[in-house]
């Protein structure tokens, strides 16, 4: 299949049934109790800065572990898999003096995702299956200051946000993906840059891929880290006219869901939600089981919420199945039409109805 | 929002206001910050921020403007206006708005390529973006030209470039009137005439404009320039202006201009004839002048409700909660009706189902529901005295009757007080028994008052069980009520997975706040509803059960293997210095205003069910007006709570000399370390750990005898002397509302006094981090040196560590502190703990722990296993009776 034919089969597909992303990277790479030569392998054996925790770095060091997992999510039932990518921007890689490697983490990511969804997708024609190439939040916000004294104070400037998420956009559209998922955005104006970034990349020559939107409601309030609403939210990255829009990280299931049901209301475009396996206990880890976070998600498919589930922070490949199997036979929700308006936002949406 | 015309806030704009263009000048931001909040709090929905001056760095100032908007929830609310004829400077805005802005703005001014690449960088930024009607040949004055040139724009921008045209708003120039110069004199029917037909021709862009302009020739004459916008807008809005850049708030209404002025207004505006050889201009000029003074009316406190008949009066006060009128109100109906009881049943429950319908709507908050409540109250009580001097009167008929109680041993009701108040709005009878009631004495009243419905609350984990224990007393008596469950304690999957299966007889149900009672109970009492809620909530347990059990265990460690990866700290990296006393030390009274400083607000605000951090809850959309009329309800109490000693707060610090021995810390009573005083049992984590996490006991942050010299910390702390015997007060004065307030204050209060004394512990009683500095913020988001953690609480879940550590600071005699047999604290307010100094030191949870340490725990505590089962039950990680059966 050519990616235009992929991209028509992803868009036919998300019309029929709920499609089924992964679950989560860190969890699991936590479990293969991987060493720090593990992280290096031979390319980074003399890198003067310690590596182990860098995830995205083991698409080049343990291609095999990163490629074990894509197979392990796709068994589980998976649609589309997320590329091992979350945190490979030169300005995430910077805490391990990588922005180097960055391109090359990207390309082998997506090229990774790629080969294993392939191989998926020849086993069960039926079921093609797809990638996504994660650009992840960054670990610098630009709507908030890093310093207490002077609230106007950015700790990273636009144009840097800009050139790193070029950077990555442009290697994972050449490693193959077939859908940009910017993801678990803190602060919208670092996703707006995101999508800028990748908006521009059609003005190269690049062909236009969908974009899918997922953001992070830190907190039962419903709002952002960076202070805003879900439908300011939305209204701010609607330009991005994009193939899917929704909610991931921070809250479980059952903490997720009013959010959600929210921005189904005012979206006109597919919803996406991956929650966490439940909230940290006292220890930061997840405790919800596949059953329960099933469960929840059958529930919003159910009720007609969602057109993509998936899992964030504690899910496994048994949370995926599980979902997966909940929600096999569950329409998904029809995209509502909504009237025309100018609708802006602060922190809080505005609407001007025509 | 769905504003009709949309109030763009003009002031921060630097060439319409003198007075901002200054203190941008002078680098004030935070005084320009102040106009842009003043634009916003009078009603601007959008704030233009333009910085284009000859003199400033305007790309700077933009920045850092924006960025500092940013950071202010109150203004930052609304979307911003980026507002330069130069791109870079727009673009620089562009770049700093996480929200959805307007661009002001583009134009075909320097031709179609440049006018096609800005609006691209709208798309890509997205942005909406305001078209100047300005083209290769310049601005556009006439209709006909502000037409053509808008017409062409939107074709490039709509058909060429995709732009939504929702997204489009066109500024057809509005230029001054009444200048003296002849042509000038059309160019506000120019503007008018052009709006109308843009919004007929260009299907859903919209038109604005910068309206003061239109009155740049009355400049010095304030009230005449905004009798001029007021008349050209109203105009304008007629023929579809859709957004005005205005000064907010300060716009006459149309109507209530002085007609002479009005008249005068609309001719110039209007363009129409001179009358009489005098030009409508020439009549304007002549009249200003006599209008130059005039002062705005002065706002005053709306009574305009007062005019309304009583049974409106009636309702407009229980929906707002006012109890200024109540009395001569409930009066008035009173005269008005056959009997006292149909006040009851017509005016007053008519007010409460709006109340109870806006609440249930989201619409009204529990704070205003329980004022609400409290103006019902005070006119029943009124009417009181008159139904009993009726002697035929009779009962009034409730929609049913709810038994309430916190179960024994616990004596926290903030909650349950919610619940009956929210209920009793709703017309439920609701007889409350207080805290601390044993489960026959909760029966015998539900039996006695032939309650149709018993409601049990709790906080602490041991009331858990008490749950259990009186579900099965029901089961036992035979008794087959609904038995709803509450508190903070509670949860679904407790009450799905312990309290309903001792329960079969009846209907079980998890309530979780109090704006969900009302649906409950109102099922469980419904002839139709009742039973397919009953039925439809006993499968929604049993899944949670199924699900419960299911699922793989998670691993956990050995009690050898957990105790060999212990949290290891080195002891010769840093000793604490020894405490400045050895032994107890009485801090009774404390200075209150001292505690009020130390109030971490947020858990105030949940506790009334209000979601959100403090203080950006007060700005909150939804439930801000209910939170800041809370927060000044508080804010006042708390100021006679102070200021007439309604309640004493009295705490006690202890410190020894102390060694960890295994998972147990033994405090010593001297120097030397001879004499045990008390041993500190711990319990330690057994989830099976990554590389470099530790299984920890709080034993691990005390270094081990014989290894280095070491101290605990022991504070007990109250603020609710006294706060019970006020909150009964209240209550009994029909003011639940003031009852649940002066609670939750004391509570607040409690939790601020066991910061502030750990505060002071810190830097001076032990004095450990005696150069700390910390604000209060800091203070509650904990980043300071050492722990503080209590028994019943994650890092030590047995509650009967309290009886130890109560006893070493003699809590009782230097307090006033108690503990009840489930090991809650009384005074209710109190707050206890351990100090541990280290900086390694941390909250942790223990988990669920094996029946290996469960045996060892019951060991070192002298007790029998069941004994340990039972206080432990919460972290068991097997069922104790599955284990005996297999035995």
């Amino acid at each position: 299949m050519t990616r235009a034919d992929r991209v028509a089969a992803l868009k036919a597909a998300a019309r029929e049934r709920i499609l089924i992303l992964d679950g989560s990277w860190g969890v699991m790479f936590q479990r293969m109790g991987l060493s720090e030569d593990d992280f290096r392998g031979q390319r980074f054996a003399e890198h003067p800065h310690p590596l182990k925790g860098d995830n995205d770095l083991l698409c080049l060091t343990r291609p095999d572990a990163v490629a074990g997992l894509h197979d392990a999510y796709f068994e589980a039932g998976a649609d589309i898999a997320s590329t091992n990518t979350f945190n490979a921007t030169a300005i995430s890689q910077a805490d391990y003096a990588l922005e180097a490697a960055v391109t090359d983490i990207n390309l082998a990511a997506a090229k990774l995702a790629r080969e294993s969804a392939d191989r998926w997708t020849e086993k069960t024609p039926q079921k093609p299956r797809f990638v996504a190439g994660s650009l992840g939040p960054l670990n610098r916000t630009l709507s908030i200051s890093p310093d207490v004294n002077d609230p106007a104070a950015r700790g990273v400037t636009w144009d840097q946000v800009y050139a790193a998420y070029t950077e990555q956009a442009r290697a994972l559209h050449e490693g193959g993906i077939d859908v940009f998922l910017v993801e678990t955005i803190f602060d919208t104006l670092n996703a707006k840059a995101a999508i800028k970034a990748i908006l521009d990349l059609e003005d190269q020559g690049y062909e236009p891929l969908p974009i899918w939107i997922s953001g992070t409601i830190t907190d039962r309030s419903g709002r952002t880290l960076s202070g805003q609403t879900v439908e300011a939210f939305w209204n701010s990255i609607r330009h991005a006219r994009p193939w899917a829009v929704g909610l991931n990280c921070a809250l479980g299931a059952e903490l997720m869901r009013p959010h959600l049901a929210e921005l189904a209301r005012v979206a006109d475009t597919l919803i996406g939600g991956y929650p966490n396996a439940g909230l940290p206990n006292a220890m930061g880890e997840y405790d919800e089981g596949p059953g329960e976070t099933s469960g929840f998600l059958g529930e919003w498919a159910g009720s007609g919420l969602v057109n993509i589930l998936g899992g964030c922070c504690g899910t496994t490949p048994d949370h995926i199945r599980a979902i997966a199997k909940a929600v096999a036979d569950v329409k998904p929700r029809a995209v509502p039409e909504r009237p025309r308006a100018m609708r802006l936002s602060g922190l809080e949406p505005f609407e001007l109805v025509s | 929002m769905r504003p009709i015309f949309v109030n763009v806030g003009e002031r921060t704009n630097v060439t319409g206001s003198a007075k901002f263009r200054k203190l941008i000048a002078e680098g004030q931001y935070a005084e320009a910050l102040s106009v842009a909040r003043q634009q916003v709090e009078a009603g601007a929905q959008v704030i233009d921020v333009n910085m284009d001056e000859g003199l400033l760095d305007s790309r700077a100032a933009m920045v850092t403007f924006l960025n500092l908007i940013a950071s202010e929830p109150d203004i930052a609310r609304v979307p911003i206006m980026i507002d330069s004829s130069k791109w870079e400077v727009i673009e620089a805005g562009l770049q700093c708005v996480q929200g959805k802005a307007i661009v002001n703005s583009i134009s075909l001014k320097e031709g179609e390529a440049v006018f096609v690449e800005h609006a691209k960088k709208c798309l890509r930024y997205g942005a909406a973006v305001v078209v100047m009607a300005f083209d290769e040949q310049g601005q556009a004055d006439t209709a006909a030209r502000k037409v053509e040139i808008c017409e062409r724009a939107y074709r490039i921008l709509v058909d060429q470039l995709g732009f939504p045209p929702e997204d489009v708003i066109f500024d057809p120039n509005i230029f001054a009137v009444a200048t003296g110069i002849e042509e000038h004199d059309n160019y506000a029917v120019d503007f008018i005439e052009a709006t109308r037909r843009i919004k007929q021709m260009l299907p859903y862009a919209r038109v604005s404009g910068g309206v003061s302009n239109v009155s740049f020739s009355f400049r010095g004459n304030e009230p005449v320039r905004r009798a001029i916008h007021s008349v050209f807008l109203y105009h304008a809005i007629a023929a579809g202006m859709d957004m005005g850049i205005v000064n907010a708030g300060d716009l006459p209404v149309y109507d209530d201009i002085d007609p002479e002025l009005r008249e005068a207004v609309e001719d110039v505006i209007l363009n129409r004839a001179a009358r009489g050889g005098v030009s409508p201009t020439e009549r304007l000029v002549d009249l200003a002048p006599k209008y130059k003074g005039e002062k705005g009316a002065a706002r005053v406190v709306d009574l305009a409700w007062r005019e309304q008949p009583v049974e409106a009066r009636l309702a407009h006060a229980l929906v707002h909660g006012i109890t200024d009128f109540i009395e001569a109100d409930t009066e008035e109906a009173r005269l008005k009706a056959e009997r006292p009881l149909h006040v009851i049943e017509g005016p007053l429950m008519d007010g409460m189902n709006v109340v109870g319908d806006l609440f249930g709507a989201g619409k009204m908050f529990l704070p205003q529901v329980v004022k609400s409540a409290r103006v019902m109250k005070q006119a029943v009580a009124w009417l009181l005295p008159f139904m009993e001097a009726e002697k035929e009167g009779q009962e009034r008929k409730s929609a049913g009757k709810v038994v309430m109680a916190t179960v024994k041993g616990d004596v926290h009701d903030i909650g349950k007080n919610i619940v009956g108040v929210v209920l009793q709005c709703n017309n439920y009878e609701v007889v409350d028994l207080g805290v601390m009631v044993p489960a026959d004495k909760i029966l015998d009243a539900a039996v006695e008052h032939g309650a149709d419905i018993v409601g049990l609350s709790g906080l602490i984990t041991p009331s858990l069980d008490e749950m259990v224990f009186v579900a099965s007393e029901m089961e036992r008596r035979g008794m087959s009520l609904p038995l709803l469950i509450g508190g903070a304690t509670t949860s679904r999957t407790h009450t799905a997975v312990k309290i309903e299966p001792a329960y079969r007889r009846g209907p079980t149900v998890y309530v979780l706040d109090a704006s969900r009672a009302v649906g409950v109970v109102s099922n469980l009492l419904s002839p139709s509803d009742k039973v397919p809620f009953v039925e439809q909530t006993r499968a929604e347990y049993r899944k949670v059960r199924e699900s419960y059990g299911r699922g793989p265990a998670k691993p956990r460690s050995s009690l050898a293997e957990a105790r060999a990866n212990k949290f290891q700290i080195d002891w010769a990296a840093w000793t604490p210095p020894a405490p400045s006393f050895i032994g107890v030390r009485a801090f009774a009274p404390y200075d209150l205003a001292d505690l009020a400083e130390h109030i971490d607000w947020t858990p105030f605000f949940a506790s009334w069910e209000l979601v959100g951090r403090f203080p950006q809850i007060l700005d909150d959309e939804i439930v801000g007006e209910a939170a800041r009329d809370l927060y000044r309800d508080a804010r006042a109490m708390l100021d006679r709570m102070i200021a007439e000693n309604w309640v004493e707060a009295r705490g006690v610090v202890g410190f020894w000399p102390a060694n960890s021995d295994g998972d147990d810390v033994i405090v010593y009573g001297d120097d030397a370390r001879t004499t045990e005083l008390a041993r500190l049992h711990t319990l330690r984590q057994q989830m099976a750990k990554g590389e470099g996490k530790a299984n920890t006991a709080l034993s691990d942050f005390v270094a081990p005898v014989g290894v280095a010299p070491d101290w605990v910390g022991g504070f007990a702390v109250t603020a609710g002397h006294g706060e019970v015997e006020i909150a009964q007060r209240f209550k009994a004065a029909g003011d639940d509302y003031s009852a649940i307030l002066v609670t939750a204050l004391a509570d607040r209060l409690a939790e601020a006094f066991a910061e502030a004394m750990h505060k002071r512990v810190r830097r001076e009683l032990w004095g450990y981090a005696a150069d700390e500095t910390a604000t209060v913020d800091e203070l509650i988001a904990e980043k300071y040196q050492g722990i503080r953690p209590a028994p019943g609480y994650p890092a030590q879940p047995d509650h009967t560590e309290k009886l130890t550590l109560f006893r070493l600071l003699q809590a009782e005699i230097n307090a006033g502190m108690e503990l009840t047999e489930s090991l809650a604290m009384t005074p209710p307010a109190s707050v206890s703990g351990l100090y541990f100094a280290r900086p390694e030191a941390h909250y942790f949870g223990v988990g669920k722990i094996t029946r290996e340490q469960v045996v060892d725990y019951a060991r070192r505590k002298g007790w029998s296993l069941a004994e340990a089962e039972r206080w432990l039950s919460p972290i068991l990680d097997y069922d104790p009776a599955a284990e005996a059966a297999a035995a």
